[in-house]
C-alpha cells in the first residue's frame, strides 16, 4: 500500500553539452510529447518542461524502472543512443526529484543563478500540462508548491540581484566605454536566457537599434520583433560588426566564431570607433586575443562575475539562504508525501465505518433510495458526521507526530485494528 | 596689492584643490560642489590678481617666470571652465585642480621682481602673442589630463581589474571628446601663437625665424601636435594612441616653457 513514486528525468546545461541538448530539446512545443506520453500505460501524472538549457519530464508512477525505460525510449528514443541517454540524463526520484524542481523553479540551478525567466517557463509548461489533463493530484501539488518556492526564494533573499548585477555590470561597462548609450547599436548573436537579459538591459538604456543573428533565421525574427530590432544570418555578421557597437554573443557553437584577424580590418573600416564584446556562451565563442585590440573590450562571462566580484561574499550568502529555504520547503513536502502514504487507508477506513453506520440506518428505517428528498438529506448529513467522529480518533493518530512509532507502523495497527486487509470491508468487524 | 591677491588666490586653489581630493577619494559627492565652487572663487581672485599685477609692472603680466606661470594656471583654469560650461566631464575638476595648485606653487617659489621690459619687447604683440601661446598650452594641458584619465580608465576597463578609477573616472567616449575638443580648439591657437610670435620677432629682431631654441622647440611641440590632430581627423585615430600622443606633446609644451629657459639660452628667455 505505497504510494507512486515521483521521478524526474532530464538533462540540463551541467551534465549535457549542448549538441545533445539541442537533439533533445522540444522544439515542436508542448502538446506532441505530451500527447506521446499519454499513451504510456504506467504514467499517472506527469508533466514537460522545455527550455533553451534543460528538457526535464517530471511524472508519479508505480514501476520506476519500467516507466522511465517507456518515457525515455518514447521522448528521446529517435534522437539519441541509449548509452549516450544512459551518460547524460539526469534521474531523481521522490524528495531528490522535488528538491531538484525547488531548485529549478528557484533558479538556483540556472545557467545564471538567480534569472527569473526559468519560474516564468515553469508556469507555461504546467499550463500546457493541465490543458491535457495530465498533472493530477501529486504534481498538482508540487509544482505549485515550485512556484511558492520560488516566489519565497526570490523575496526572501537577494539572489534575483546576482542574474541583473551581472547584466547590469555588463550595462555599466558599456557605459563606461561609451557614455551615452542612445544612439548605440547593439547586436545579439545567437539567443539565450542572459543575452536576452543582457538586451533588455540596454535598451532599457535607450540604444538605438538591437540587430538579432541567429543560426536559424526565424528564431533571430522572433527575438528581434521584441526588440523592434532587425533580424540577420550568421554569414552576415562581419558586415554587421561595422554598423554596431556593442555585440552579446551566445551561440553554442563549440568553435569561436570571430577571431582577432577578422575584428582588426572591422576596426579600420569604423574609423576605430569602440567595439565592445560581451561572451556569455559556454564554450566561448569569441578568440580571447581581440581584447588586445585597441579600442576593442571584450568580457566573458567570468570576466562579468568578476566585475560584479565585489559584493561576491554577500551573494554567496544569499545563495546559501536560497538553498535553505529549499531545504526547509522540501522537508515540508516530504512530510506532505508521507502523509500521502496514509490517504488510502484513511479512506478505506472512513468507507468502512460509512458502511457500518449505513447498513445500521438502512436496516431501522429502510432503504436510502426509498425515501423523500428531504428525509434522505437529513440522514445522509448524520451518517457523514457520525462517520467523521467515530474516524478521528483514529485518522488524528495516523496524522499527528509521533516519534516513536513510525508512520508505517501507525499505518498497519490502524489496519489491523479494523480488519481493513481483510477481505470484504470488514462486514464481520465486531 | 597683487602679492596679496596671489597669495590669497594660491591658498584658496589648495582649499579647493584638498576638497576635491577628498571628495575624490572619499567618494563624497557634497564636497565636490564645495570644491568646485572653492575652485570658481579662487580663479575670481586670480583674475583680479592678473589684472592688479598688469596695473602694477604697466604692462602684461606675462614677461618673468612667475608671471607665466601664473597666467598659465590662470589659462587653464580658463579652458576648464570654458570646457565645463559645454560639456561635464566627470571629475575632470580634480585633476584641474591639481594641475593649477602645482603650477601657482611653482609660481610662489619664482622671483616676483617686476622686470622693466627691455624696448625690443615694448609692443602690442606681446599680450597678442604670450596670451594666445598660454591659453593654447591652457588647452593642451587639458588634452594631456584628458589623456592621462583615459589611460588610467582604459588600463582599468582592459586588465579588467578594477581598482581605484573605474567608478571615479568618465567614460571613455567623454574622456576621448574631452581630447577631441581640446585638440581642435587647442591645435589652432598654437599656430596661432606660432605665426604672432613669427611677427612679433620681425618686428623686435628683424627676421621672421631665427632658430633660437624656443623657437626650434615650439616648431617640435607644433609638429608632435600636427601629428596628433592629422591622425586623428584624417587616420581616426582614437583613444589611446592619441591620448598617449598628447601627453608626450605636452611635456615638449612643458619643456619649451622651462626647459629651453633654463637649459638652453637664448633670446627668448624670461628677462632674468
Amino acid at each position: 500500500m505505497s504510494r507512486d513514486a515521483i521521478v524526474l528525468l532530464g538533462v540540463n546545461h551541467k551534465t549535457t553539452p549542448l549538441a545533445v541538448r539541442e537533439k533533445l530539446a522540444l522544439s515542436a512545443g508542448y502538446e506532441e510529447p505530451l500527447q506521446l506520453l499519454g499513451q504510456v500505460q504506467e504514467l499517472r501524472e506527469y508533466y514537460l518542461l522545455s527550455t533553451c538549457n534543460r528538457v526535464e519530464v517530471l511524472f508519479t508512477c508505480r514501476d520506476v524502472e519500467r516507466a522511465q525505460q517507456r518515457v525515455l525510449d518514447l521522448l528521446f528514443g529517435q534522437a539519441v543512443t541509449a548509452e549516450e541517454l544512459d551518460r547524460y540524463v539526469y534521474r531523481y526520484v521522490n524528495d531528490a526529484a522535488v528538491e531538484h524542481l525547488f531548485l529549478v523553479a528557484a533558479s538556483l540551478d540556472s545557467m545564471i543563478v538567480g534569472e527569473a525567466q526559468i519560474l516564468g517557463q515553469l508556469k507555461e509548461a504546467y499550463r500546457h500540462a493541465t490543458k491535457v489533463g495530465s498533472s493530477g493530484f501529486i504534481l498538482n501539488k508540487v509544482l505549485h508548491k515550485s512556484f511558492s518556492v520560488a516566489k519565497r526564494v526570490r523575496t526572501e533573499t537577494r539572489i534575483g540581484a546576482n542574474a541583473v548585477s551581472i547584466s547590469y555590470a555588463a550595462v555599466e561597462l558599456a557605459r563606461k566605454i561609451f557614455g551615452d548609450l542612445s544612439g548605440k547599436k547593439v547586436m545579439l548573436v545567437g539567443a539565450g536566457e542572459m543575452a536576452e537579459l543582457a538586451a533588455e538591459h540596454l535598451v532599457g538604456q535607450g540604444v538605438a537599434e538591437v540587430v538579432v543573428a541567429n543560426r536559424t533565421l526565424q528564431r533571430a525574427i522572433n527575438l528581434a520583433r521584441c526588440y523592434n530590432g532587425r533580424a540577420v544570418s550568421l554569414e552576415e555578421l562581419l558586415d554587421q560588426l561595422q554598423h554596431v557597437d556593442i555585440i552579446i554573443s551566445s551561440t553554442g557553437s563549440p568553435d569561436l566564431i570571430l577571431h582577432k584577424e577578422d575584428v582588426r580590418p572591422v576596426m579600420r573600416e569604423r574609423r576605430n570607433r569602440p567595439l565592445f564584446f560581451i561572451d556569455i556562451a559556454v564554450p566561448r565563442d569569441l578568440d580571447p586575443a581581440i581584447n588586445d585590440l585597441d579600442n576593442v573590450y571584450l568580457y566573458d562571462i567570468d570576466d562579468l562575475h568578476s566585475v560584479v566580484e565585489m559584493n561576491k561574499s554577500e551573494r554567496d550568502k544569499e545563495a546559501v539562504r536560497a538553498q535553505r529555504i529549499v531545504a526547509e520547503e522540501k522537508l515540508k513536502f516530504g512530510k506532505w508525501l508521507a502523509n500521502m502514504e496514509s490517504t488510502p487507508t484513511i479512506i478505506q477506513l472512513r468507507g468502512v465505518i460509512e458502511g457500518h453506520v449505513r447498513s445500521e440506518v438502512e436496516k431501522t428505517l429502510g432503504r436510502f433510495e426509498e425515501m423523500d428528498e428531504q428525509a434522505r438529506q437529513g440522514l445522509e448529513k448524520m451518517v457523514a458526521a457520525i462517520t467523521g467522529k467515530i474516524a478521528y480518533p483514529s485518522l488524528q493518530y495516523l496524522k499527528s507526530e509521533n516519534h516513536c512509532v513510525s508512520l508505517h507502523d501507525r499505518i498497519k495497527t490502524i489496519r489491523e485494528m479494523y480488519q481493513l486487509d481483510n477481505g470484504a470491508n470488514g462486514q464481520e468487524a465486531p | 596689492m597683487s602679492f596679496l591677491l596671489f597669495q590669497g588666490s594660491v591658498a584658496i586653489y589648495l582649499l579647493s584643490a584638498a576638497a576635491y581630493l577628498v571628495f575624490f577619494l572619499a567618494q563624497k559627492t557634497p564636497l565636490r560642489r564645495t570644491g568646485r565652487a572653492i575652485f570658481l572663487v579662487a580663479f575670481l581672485l586670480h583674475t583680479v590678481n592678473i589684472v592688479a599685477r598688469a596695473v602694477e609692472t604697466g604692462h602684461t603680466p606675462i614677461t618673468s617666470h612667475h608671471e607665466t606661470v601664473s597666467f598659465f594656471a590662470w589659462s587653464v583654469g580658463c579652458c576648464y571652465l570654458s570646457f565645463r560650461w559645454r560639456y561635464t566631464v566627470k571629475n575632470l575638476g580634480v585633476f584641474v585642480s591639481l594641475l593649477v595648485l602645482s603650477l601657482m606653487l611653482v609660481a610662489a617659489f619664482a622671483s616676483r621682481g617686476v622686470v622693466p621690459l627691455p624696448p625690443a619687447l615694448q609692443s602690442w604683440w606681446l599680450p597678442v602673442h604670450a596670451s594666445i601661446a598660454l591659453f593654447a598650452d591652457g588647452f593642451l594641458a587639458l588634452a594631456c589630463i584628458g589623456g592621462i584619465m583615459y589611460l588610467l580608465q582604459e588600463r582599468e576597463i582592459k586588465s579588467k581589474r578594477f581598482g581605484l578609477f573605474y567608478s571615479r573616472l568618465p567614460s571613455l567616449e567623454a574622456l576621448d571628446k574631452l581630447n577631441h575638443h581640446c585638440l581642435s580648439v587647442g591645435f589652432p591657437l598654437f599656430t596661432l601663437g606660432l605665426i604672432t610670435g613669427s611677427f612679433w620677432a620681425k618686428q623686435a629682431w628683424g627676421a621672421y625665424w631665427h632658430w633660437d631654441p624656443k623657437e626650434t622647440w615650439s616648431l617640435v611641440t607644433w609638429f608632435l601636435y600636427a601629428a596628433a590632430v592629422h591622425q586623428r581627423f584624417t587616420v581616426g585615430w582614437r583613444g589611446r594612441r592619441v591620448a598617449i600622443l598628447s601627453i608626450v606633446a605636452f611635456l615638449s609644451v612643458l619643456f619649451t616653457l622651462w626647459g629651453v629657459s633654463f637649459l638652453l639660452k637664448g633670446v627668448h628667455t624670461y628677462v632674468s
